[in-house]
């Protein structure tokens, strides 16, 4: 007979256990979609998780696609420890991008070492600006942060399409929905020949390490652990809560922003109307999986980002439809949210005794 | 004897010859990146038709379908070349430049992109279709089929692509009847079935009993024929979405040029191009004329679109006017081929300014 009791206390170790259970129980399943799509589990598996990033380049590749997505999640980690759920990082980045990428246009072809650094603090300026409406109109006026960020994501769209589509377009590019293309001054270096890995990622790297600290480190770290785990204590306890709420939406937003800034001077070189594949509302799933742990995130963002490749390759190779990669992100996150029914409750086996 | 082995020698050469044509031929590998999913009935549909014309001839093609336009496309352009493909073909504009970053790293590939204009290396090609043929066609069975004299547009981008279109259909549905006016709506979008719906309602609203469309989505006609309005089908045969508002469709037709550049790859002939092909070429095709139509009306349209096919009528012939009154093209002279690619003005008749 089995019986499913209440644990006392979450368990530590089943906190941990569940995102690879998930990931497990995401393999299973995805095999299991395969053979009824009649492809050969093993093999579509092979081509989606092993065979894209088999070599150098595909590595690469996997780490220009994390980084984004480790960036954002680490932000989105912050709102997320302290109870604030900042559902719009999809719109702090195309905001972040827009002011950065304004930047990078008002030195166009101009040469000096300050532009690059002033192109990507202004993204993440914009990005800060961006965030700090959710934060201020929560603060201030109670709204429902979740709704605002969201919202405010189509906004950032729409201004993005405004500017590439009017004044920002490129002058000799026959009306087209782009910018210029950016100056190599206001480029992201690339780390390796060949290979589109850019500096960014140790944006992303120092973002890590600075959350580890504050989290772990900091008074302001264990006033957000104290928020998350009940507002009332938090405010019995006397912390400042206006001024963290809007602190930790202003460093979610920079985050996003940066993530934007990689993107554009990075890769893309350009504005234009599909500068993020959703990156924003995907590292959503990935701040969840990494279990809002800076390392965690870190090996969460490259599962994520594999799903991306694998289904690219999969549909090269094997005429596997490429949607089944946003299959692969929902199931991750559906299990991830199944297992942690075990965080509260164990399963008992019981004999059946006389 | 002789004779008989010199005979049997060349006709065993041609033979060998002929073979290892054919084996060369079908090792051509030809791939296509999509902007949507195949079964969108519009845009990429097309595309994908096109690509099993190839496969009919033949040939072995691949197709990633739902590729972004942002920092992914190149990665997908790099993993086709780097896998055996011959020719890529890339049929959204927003490839161009990832395309033509890809093509200088592999010069033996050859590229070919839909509706761009930069060719940056000798590996690159560009193609697109001259529907603004096809509009004269939508413009024409517009003006007669019109009793509100108020014809709705759904236009995606104040690109010269769309303006050319909006003009064509214009100039085309004025020539049969002058009193016509055409109402734009901006969707700022190529594929979004919500908001090409809300703007066909929005121009319903505004009295347009004719509707026709530069967005890819079969929602525009579905509110047509709900409301009761015409509409046209756009880049396939829409006919079956809405039977009764659907009076025509412009297809985009790909695959004789697809299976021509294919073959061009496999013989060795490939040279770049920049192809601009409409009705005469079978780029641009007309569906079933719609049997609500008066018979004269199709007659009409018949000859129409065999006088557009054969170069004896031009879409865009003078005198045409501006929205101001300019003088655009003067009268008995047409638009040249750099006119029609940079045109960004309305002509008279076109309702509204052009979004900046």
């Amino acid at each position: 007979m089995i019986k499913i009791v209440k644990r006392d206390q979450p368990s530590r170790a089943i906190f941990f256990f569940t995102p690879v259970l998930a990931i497990f129980l995401t393999l299973v399943a995805g095999g299991l979609i395969f053979f009824i799509l009649g492809f050969k589990p093993f093999e579509a598996l092979k081509f989606f998780f092993i065979v894209p990033i088999a070599d150098k380049y595909g590595f690469s590749e996997l780490l220009l696609k994390a980084t984004p997505l480790c960036l954002i999640a680490i932000g989105l980690s912050f709102c997320f420890k302290s109870n604030n759920w900042n559902i719009g990082a999809e719109g702090q980045l195309t905001f972040g991008a827009i002011v950065s990428g304004g930047v990078a246009l008002l030195f166009y072809e101009q040469e000096g070492f300050y532009i690059l650094p002033t192109v990507i603090l202004a993204g993440a300026i914009g990005g800060m600006l961006y965030a700090s409406i959710p934060a201020i109109l929560k603060t201030y006026f109670n709204t429902n942060e979740i709704l605002v960020s969201l919202m405010l994501v189509y906004v950032s769209k729409l201004i993005l399409d405004y500017l590439v589509v009017g004044p920002w377009s490129n002058p000799e590019g026959f009306n087209f929905p782009e910018t210029r293309q950016f100056s190599d001054s206001a480029k992201l270096p690339l780390l390796f020949e060949g290979l589109r890995i850019h500096a960014g990622i140790f944006l992303a790297l120092a973002a890590v390490v600075i959350s580890w600290f504050v989290f772990y480190k900091t008074y302001l770290g264990f006033q957000m652990k104290v928020s998350g785990f009940s507002l009332k204590t938090a405010r019995y306890a006397g912390y400042k809560g206006k001024k963290m709420i809007i602190l930790v939406f202003l460093i979610s937003g920079a985050c996003a922003g940066l993530a934007g800034v990689g993107e554009i001077t990075g890769p893309i070189g350009q504005l234009h109307r599909e500068i993020s594949p959703d990156y924003g509302f995907t590292a959503i799933i990935v701040a969840f999986l990494g279990r809002l742990h800076p390392v965690g995130i870190i090996f969460a963002s490259l599962v994520v980002a594999i799903t991306y490749l694998g289904a690219e390759t999969a549909q090269i190779f094997m005429q596997i439809p490429k949607y089944t990669g946003q299959v692969f992100q929902g199931m991750i996150l559906f299990f991830l949210l199944a297992s942690d029914y075990l965080l509260f409750f164990k399963i008992k086996f019981i004999g059946s005794k006389k | 004897m002789h004779k008989f082995f010199i005979r049997s020698f060349v006709s065993s050469l041609v033979l060998l010859f002929t073979f290892t044509v054919a084996a060369i031929a079908k090792d051509v590998k030809a791939a296509f990146v999509y902007i949507g999913p195949t079964g969108d009935h519009g845009w990429t549909y097309q595309h994908d038709v096109g690509r099993k014309a190839v496969e009919a001839a033949g040939f072995k093609t691949t197709y990633v379908e739902g590729v972004p336009e942002s920092a992914d496309a190149e990665r997908v352009l790099r993993q086709l070349a780097n896998s055996g493909h011959d020719v890529i073909f890339t049929t959204s504009f927003g490839y161009m430049n990832p395309t033509n970053k890809v093509a200088k790293e592999f010069p033996n590939v050859k590229f070919e992109h839909a509706t761009g204009y930069k060719r940056e290396h000798p590996n690159v090609s560009t193609y697109a279709a001259r529907f603004y043929e096809g509009r004269t066609i939508l413009g024409t069975i517009a003006g007669t089929m019109t009793k509100s004299n108020v014809i709705g547009y759904v236009a995606s981008f104040p690109i010269p692509e769309v303006i050319r279109g909006i003009n064509s259909f214009t100039l085309a549905a004025q020539k049969v009847n002058p009193n016509i006016k055409t109402k734009i709506v901006w969707a700022f979008t190529w594929y979004d079935p919500g908001k090409e719906a809300e703007a066909a309602k929005a121009l319903i609203d505004q009295g347009a009993d004719v509707i026709a469309q530069h967005t890819d989505s079969t929602a525009i006609v579905q509110i047509a024929e709900k409301a009761g309005v015409y509409a046209f089908g756009q880049a396939s045969d829409m006919d079956k979405f809405a039977p009764k508002a659907v009076l025509t469709s412009v297809e985009n037709n790909w695959g004789p040029y697809y299976v021509d550049r294919v073959k061009a790859v496999a013989n060795g002939t490939w040279s770049q191009k920049d192809t601009w092909h409409g009705i005469g070429d079978g780029m641009v095709v007309i569906s079933d004329l719609d049997s609500q139509m008066p018979a004269d009306l199709r007659s009409k349209v018949k000859k129409l679109q065999a006088d557009l096919a054969s170069g004896k009528v031009h879409s865009f012939t003078g005198p045409i006017y501006d929205q101001k009154g300019n003088l655009m093209v003067a009268e008995g002279k047409t638009a040249d081929d750099g006119m029609l690619a940079g045109m960004m003005t309305y002509v008279k008749g076109v309702e509204g300014d052009i979004p900046k």
